[in-house]
């Protein structure tokens, strides 16, 4: 258990919240991918805290405690987007609804 | 190599977060994506207990699980149709998908790895709940205004949220 380790399950979280952004043809598959990735980031604030700043200084995890807030928001905004969406077109899938592609 | 108890429990927790998430990104189903994505959550709730972070552990549990998860699952239900709904995955993109992605992982992982200055500094066990210091943090010291940015941005997003979603009401 060392800050290392921490980074390493970290950077795997983050570079299959990519590889599920960029290979999902469903856009709540995307926001699962999104939310992959802002865990791997909040985990990455968590570490940092614990093990380089001193013991007493958490600002980390109060900067984690922030992006669990924004993760929140955009989950919302971006399921009230998804709906208005399949209202619109009948489905869900970015490569479908492409009305403002030229 | 000699395992202690603790480090048994970091690994168990550690390989649940990667073997979830690796079902989350592969399974077709997006159901089993969904709760494959809590169990994902939860393990990482465990980990910010062993980085002696249990308030942090306890709003992922909260915000994620009980919030962020149950709107997933709500967003699947009104969307799909039906539950069975199966993922399309296209050839190509897996290919370019994964290239791009282990090409990140690598350059990351290199980072990591040839960093001299991140040797362990480990601070040892405290028993000292975080609660009352991170909430002296945030309600006197310097993140009180990042706090009440955090307030407007709820509220904003929740506006904005029920009026996108609404149906569009047209008057006169």
């Amino acid at each position: 258990m060392s800050l290392q380790s921490y980074l390493v399950i970290s950077i795997i979280l983050f570079s299959l919240g990519i590889f599920c952004v960029l290979t999902r043809r469903n856009a709540i598959s995307i926001l699962m991918g999104i939310e992959l990735i802002l865990n791997s980031c909040n985990l990455n604030f968590a570490a940092f805290s614990r093990y380089v700043t001193p013991p007493d200084d958490i600002s980390g995890q109060i900067i984690a405690l922030f992006g669990i807030v924004l993760a929140a928001a955009e989950a919302a905004v971006f399921l009230a987007i998804i709906l208005a969406i399949y209202r619109e077109f009948s489905t869900i899938s970015p490569d479908e609804t492409d009305t403002l592609k030229g | 190599m000699e395992l202690n108890p603790q480090q048994l429990v970091f690994y168990l927790f550690a390989l649940l977060t990667i073997g979830s998430a690796v079902v989350v990104v592969t399974i077709r189903n997006i159901v089993y994506a969904a709760f494959s994505l809590m169990v994902t959550l939860f393990s990482i709730a465990g980990l910010y207990v062993f980085l002696q972070a249990d308030f942090l552990a306890a709003t992922q549990v909260i915000v994620y699980v009980g919030g962020i998860l149950v709107l997933i699952l709500f967003g699947v239900m009104m969307t799909s149709g039906s539950l069975d709904l199966k993922l399309k995955l296209e050839r190509g993109q897996l290919f370019w998908g994964g290239v791009v992605s282990l090409t990140i992982f690598g350059l990351l992982l290199s980072v990591i790895t040839n960093t001299p200055q991140w040797e362990n500094v480990d601070i040892g066990a405290s028993q000292e709940p975080t609660t009352r210091k991170i909430g002296e943090m945030i309600m006197k010291e310097e993140y009180l205004l990042p706090f009440e940015i955090a307030s407007i941005l709820l509220l904003v997003a929740l506006i904005g949220a029920a009026l996108i979603s609404r149906k569009e009401v047209r008057d006169e």
